[in-house]
């Protein structure tokens, strides 16, 4: 065989259509719901609707009676088997961790603890029977706010623990050259500078993924098969073995299809637990999946923070110092990372800002309300959202543009790589190129002067202006710094590369898919890599017995870290291939290039072809001493620090000062990534990104009442927008490449919705500064815009 | 998610249904196009033993004109009252609004009937049809009766029908010439309303001759507003003169407050509406 | 037990069936056509979105036994042949789905958009698109294959 003259095209940076989308567009799909097994029983759940009370008697005989219903377990029937859900992230040494039983025992602590399960011959019948379950409940005082949770008197929900407050972190820091730490700078700040401080407040949101929660067990085999529309196969797999005293290799996870996460879906449930328990109790495959209103009431919320922020600067506008105080609301019970997530936001109040001393001061409080945990961000929308409100409030109270303010502070170009007060060293960065494009593609002039006019003329419709520059920390993690903060896993990920006899390849990834395209990037990074045609690749994930090793998708870690190990194995087998490939052509591994997926003799034209060395290391018949059989890579790559995409959002918004309505006049963000695998990957990324970032600033709450039931129970009530609510955004780039993995790339899953929300807030406050406005509570209802004008013009 | 077990039948004439709902008593729901119906049984709302499927009476269905009088069968689906050239001859302000209720998947199944007689407050069948003086043609075992919109909406999803009565038809007399608006006000597309108005107008000579105007989610039922049509008599279709005939449009109204709103910003938004809608409508 | 005759997909199907059963249940559970999904429980999401008699209707909100008699297209009914219908060529074209969740949904309704409206505005589209929900692509893509399908004449 000849070597091929032709080298096909670059497929990193190609705007590949996506091999995911036959099976999505079609219907052909394995959502975890659409599996079923031989003898299949269904599970639903008793749920309590009361968020706190200790339970009595727990009548089942009805439920045991009715038609198809084969079991009704108890949390006194599992007491001894179900353990506790696990915490692993201590974000200090004294967090207090409730236990948490997947079925309650004794006491109720949220609206929607499971308290008895019912097994079924069908959903229906199991959904018949709960009805049937009677439980007493004693009711107990409800709290349902940090505050009132941490107040003296308050009522404890986990009194063993003495406490409502899981944890209180303080992280102080400062550079070298501070004169002292905040309170220093802040001293300083009093007599000769500025004191400003502002309070704002990140409401409880709820991921609502579109597909529902699903999950199948399947005990009858060799291991217990654990089918699941999770994020994280592998984290949920060591952790059911760890928790539930099953032996690890005796158990397998799949995901299959997942239809969406958004962190939502970042999880170790009580529902797979409880499925797991029950399959494995009745030695039959066992299925549940949620209905919507369960998913809304019960699956992790997000965010749910006070905030206080406290600036100290100099007259002219340079930040010196900055104080952060976050009440964060665990929900009833510590989740998987429970504090962790507010704490990723400790490194990320600071931004993109040169501060001398810096204070991140955090308690994680319990209430009785759902878990909470990650969800898009996790902790750095928050962040991102604190002091951005805060630049843009300054900038007002200086009288000084906030784009000014924001250049005069932020790390210059020249400055990168630079190490911030949080200790983080940002490797590269361009904020000046991303703003002057941002302003430019919004016409930031024309807008302000159309502002100024709508404003002399009084008009009923005000238009607004709002900023975002953001950075975010994603690449989720170097797994030292990981240990170092009492994370209890690390944040490496795992590539297999095989190439086949035939000359296909598998390329097997840790990472976990549900949405962002990771076949299709995958596919283009090892077709360059290798030399292979694009279509020639299968990429598989998921199945913890395909993709045995991985820690998963979340953090906007995939690309980052599971790229690089995809490219590090590639470059493994291109190694070993060459090694083999010289020794066929009698040639030494120095003298033989590889280009084009071919191997050849340097300044001669004998070459092999990567699916001829393939062949050959398959059939083993010939091959140098030392070599092993078959080609393939695996790599296991541990970023060495985090990455640092960048960007510049701008809002423009028009409020209807007579309803408080607001609409989105206009939204260009310009992001830089670093280098692009995919482009129309990454701009879908940002398109809903931005949108769930503005969905939190405009439409999104999670309501309780004062008895602590969900009010906003539904998508009735929990306003997810449509298309028809949103405006249609300008997306552009600037490319800075990181510096720190050999692809250039940082990563965008989170980007979008960490710049976004700060960005509309900032622009409805703008507007509504003349009216005596200078904050608006999330989400900026017509009812909370209007009332905000109202009170304004009290003042 | 699973609605509770339930007989069912499906009869193809109206006496049939009407039969069939006096057997149940009041175990009994009547299936419309199930909108409203369907998501009541999956949340086990309510968990009746019978539904009477009205979706196979073909004589509920159909828009005519009779005289001077729109008729709009129960069984007429939003999508078709909507895209129906006689109402919006005849009744401007309900072709609107029909094409505004929740989606174009509901508007293909739900239908004008079953909205009035589930009554929602917030649902925006039962203003225009108030506004407008319609009547409920409704039949039951006695045979038909037919009761004025003013009469029909009593409170929260109750109304004058009857537990063994279904509404036939409703029957809008003519208002061709007039100009009409429905000012829907929502945070989300497909969302219920928070506060809606209908407005009819009929001008003459450059000023407003006669104004109808019914408000949705301002109290239990739809309710007209009275002060604001009698102080559009004669007024010019300016900003301004309708601004201050508007400003009543809260009166006699008792707003809810809930997550979309309290009863302060339903008042505001009332007036707000008024004033907007009586414009479109002075100027359609 | 009722015993009901559908044409799904161009197939005629006779199953008995309980009047509570949802004709999304019907299709997904009772014919296996998992291709249609449910994504809510208060006919919100639109991720059922089928076509009955042509039309776009939510399949949570349409009993079994009100489709007896009747036709219903699924996303699973719209390729013949193997090959595309252009609106869905149109959604992989533009990269207007990402979890793919909503999409047989959203598919649906937009090919019924057209049948309404065969030139839309972008706005026109979006409001078209009112009882579809997604939560990844911030419906921007969907917008854009929806005009990219009627400006191939879908």
């Amino acid at each position: 065989m000849t070597a091929t003259t032709d080298a096909p095209a670059m497929e990193v940076g190609r705007d590949r259509r996506r091999k995911e989308d036959r099976r999505l567009i079609t219907g052909r799909t394995r959502w975890t719901d659409n599996l079923s097994a031989p003898g299949m029983l269904h599970i639903a759940m008793v749920r309590s609707p009361v968020a706190h009370a200790t339970i009595g008697a727990v009548n089942v005989k009805a439920a045991q009676e009715a038609s198809g219903v084969v079991a009704v377990v108890t949390g006194a029937d599992l007491a001894d088997e179900q353990g506790t859900l696990p915490n692993v992230w201590s974000i200090t040494p004294d967090q207090k961790v409730p236990p948490h039983p997947s079925v309650a025992v004794d006491t109720v602590r949220f609206a929607g603890e499971v308290v008895a399960v019912v097994v079924a011959r069908s959903a229906a019948e199991a959904r018949d029977a709960i009805e049937l379950v009677d439980v007493d409940y004693d009711d107990l005082p409800v709290v349902l706010d940090t505050r009132d949770a941490l107040a003296d008197g308050a009522t404890i929900l986990h009194p063993d623990l003495g406490t409502n407050e899981s944890a209180h972190l303080v992280l102080d820091f400062q550079t070298e050259g501070a004169a002292g730490n905040v309170d220093a700078v802040i001293e300083t700040a009093s007599k000769d500078g500025i004191v400003f401080e502002r309070e704002y407040e990140q409401q409880r949101l709820i991921p609502a993924f579109m597909e529902p929660r699903s999950m199948l067990c399947d005990p009858t085999g060799e291991q217990i098969v654990l089918w699941s529309a999770t994020q994280i196969p592998h984290v949920l797999r060591v952790l059911l073995a760890l928790s539930l005293g099953v032996s690890e290799s005796k158990l397998r996870v799949v995901a299959p299809d997942v239809g969406g996460g958004f962190g939502g879906k970042l999880q170790v449930t009580p529902e797979e637990f409880i499925t797991v328990l029950v399959a494995r109790r009745l030695g039959k495959p066992c299925k549940y999946t949620e209905t919507r209103s369960e998913s809304l009431m019960v699956a992790h919320h997000g965010r749910a923070q006070h905030q206080k922020l406290t600036l100290a600067a100099k007259k002219d506008g340079t930040v010196t110092g900055l104080k952060v105080e976050l009440e964060a609301d665990m929900g009833a019970y510590l989740s998987l990372l429970g504090g962790g997530t507010p704490t990723l936001g400790a490194f990320m109040f600071n931004a993109i800002y040169k501060f001398d001393a810096y204070r991140f001061d955090l308690r994680t409080v319990f209430t009785n309300k759902a878990w909470t945990d990650a969800y898009r961000g996790a902790g750095r929308p928050e962040a991102t959202f604190g002091i951005e409100r805060l630049m843009d409030d300054f900038a007002h109270e200086l009288g000084m543009d906030p784009l000014e303010l924001r250049e005069k502070n932020w790390i210059r170009h020249e400055e990168f790589p630079f190490t911030t007060v949080a200790g983080l060293e940002y490797d590269s960065g361009n904020y000046e190129a991303a703003t002057a494009k941002a302003k430019e593609l919004f016409g930031y002039d024309e807008l302000r002067a159309e502002q100024a006019e709508r404003r002399d003329r009084k008009d009923p419709v005000q238009l607004g202006i709002g900023v975002s520059t953001y950075t975010e920390m994603c690449g989720l993690a170097p797994s030292r710094i990981l240990g170092a903060l009492s994370y209890a896993a690390g944040g490496w990920e795992h590539a297999s590369v095989r190439m086949l006899p035939t000359g296909k390849v598998e390329v097997i990834t840790g990472s976990s898919a549900h949405g962002q395209g990771h076949e299709t990037a995958w596919s283009q990074i090892a077709a360059d890599a290798l030399g292979v045609d694009f279509d020639d690749i299968e990429v598989l994930h998921g199945d913890t017995a395909v993709a045995s090793r991985g820690m998963d998708t979340y953090g906007s870690r995939s690309l980052v870290v599971g790229g690089m190990a995809v490219v590090a194995a590639a470059e493994k087998v291109v190694e070993k291939a060459k090694v083999i490939a010289a020794h066929m052509l009698e040639a030494s591994p120095d003298d033989v290039d590889f280009a084009g997926g071919a191997f050849s003799v340097r300044g001669t034209d004998q070459a092999k072809s990567m699916a001829e060395v393939a062949f050959a290391a398959f059939a083993a018949h010939d091959l140098p001493d030392g070599v092993e059989p078959t080609l393939e890579g695996d790599a296991t790559i541990d970023p060495n620090t985090f990455s640092y995409p960048h960007g510049t959002h701008l809002c423009a918004v028009e409020v209807d000062t007579e309803t408080g309505q607001v609409t989105i006049r206009k939204y260009v963000c310009v992001d830089d990534i670093g280098k692009v695998v995919n482009p129309l990957i990454v701009e879908g990324q940002v398109h809903g990104g931005v949108v769930q970032g503005i969905a939190q600033a405009l439409f999104e709450e999670a309501v309780y009442d004062e008895s602590g039931t969900l009010v906003t129970g539904s998508f009735t009530d929990y306003l997810v927008p449509s298309a028809a609510d949103l405006p249609t955004m300008v997306t552009d780039r600037t490319e800075t490449p990181a510096t720190t993995n050999p692809l250039g790339v940082k990563g965008v899953g989170e980007a979008g919705t960490i710049a976004s929300t700060p960005a509309v807030v900032n622009a409805a406050v703008d507007a509504l500064r003349p009216y005596g406005v200078d904050d608006i509570t999330m989400p900026l209802s017509p009812q909370r815009v209007w009332r905000a004008i109202q009170d304004g013009a009290d003042r | 998610m699973i609605p509770a077990r339930f007989d069912y039948h499906a009869p193809t004439t109206l006496d049939e249904a009407v039969r069939l709902l006096a057997e149940a008593g009041d175990e009994a729901k009547v299936l419309a196009g199930g909108q409203s119906l369907l998501p009541v049984l999956r949340l086990r709302l309510a968990a009746p033993e019978v539904v009477v499927d009205l979706g196979r009476v073909d004589e509920l269905r159909g828009v005519r004109e009779d005289g001077d009088t729109l008729v709009i069968g129960a069984m007429t689906s939003h999508a078709e009252v909507a895209a129906s050239d006689a109402v919006r001859r005849h009744a401007r302000v309900l072709s609107e609004a029909a094409a505004t209720v929740a989606d174009p998947q509901v508007r293909h199944r739900g239908t004008i009937g079953g909205a009035i007689a589930h009554a929602d407050p917030a649902g925006d069948m039962p203003a225009p049809v108030l506004a407008l003086g319609g009547e409920l043609v409704v039949g039951g075992p006695g045979g038909r009766r037919t009761v004025p919109a003013d009469d029909f909406f009593e409170d929260l999803f109750t109304t004058a029908l009857g537990d063994d009565e279904i509404l036939v038809e409703v029957r809008i007399p003519s208002h061709q010439g007039w100009g009409g608006h429905y000012a829907k006000f929502t945070r989300v597309a497909q969302q219920w309303s928070i506060v809606a108005v209908a407005a009819a107008v009929r001008t003459e000579g450059g000023s407003i001759a006669e104004a109808k105007v019914a408000l949705t989610n301002m109290g239990s039922t739809a309710v007209r507003a009275t002060a604001v049509e009698q102080a559009l008599v004669g007024a010019e279709p300016s900003d301004e003169a309708v601004r201050a005939a508007a400003a009543q449009a809260a009166e006699g109204t008792s707003p809810p407050s809930d997550i979309n709103g309290d009863a302060d910003f339903r008042r505001n938004l009332a007036t707000v509406l008024t004033r907007r809608a009586v414009l479109a409508a002075a100027g359609s | 037990m009722t015993s009901i005759t559908v044409n799904v997909d161009g197939a005629s199907y006779t199953d008995e069936v309980e009047p509570r059963m949802l004709l999304v249940q019907y299709l997904r559970e009772q014919l296996g056509k998992t291709g249609t999904v449910v994504g809510c429980d208060t006919t919100n999401c639109g991720a059922c979105t089928v076509h009955l008699d042509g039309r776009s209707v939510k399949s949570c909100s349409v009993l079994a036994v009100q489709a007896d008699g009747h036709e219903v297209t699924t996303i699973e009914g719209l390729a013949t042949n193997g090959e595309l219908h252009p609106m869905q060529e149109a959604f992989h074209e533009s990269h207007a789905l990402q979890c793919g969740y909503c999409t047989p949904g959203m598919i649906m309704q937009a090919i019924d958009l057209l049948m309404d409206n065969p030139d839309p505005s972008e706005q026109e589209v979006r409001e078209g698109l009112e009882g579809n929900l997604c939560r990844c692509t911030g419906y921007q893509n969907i917008v854009k294959a929806v005009r990219a399908a009627a400006k191939a004449g879908a």
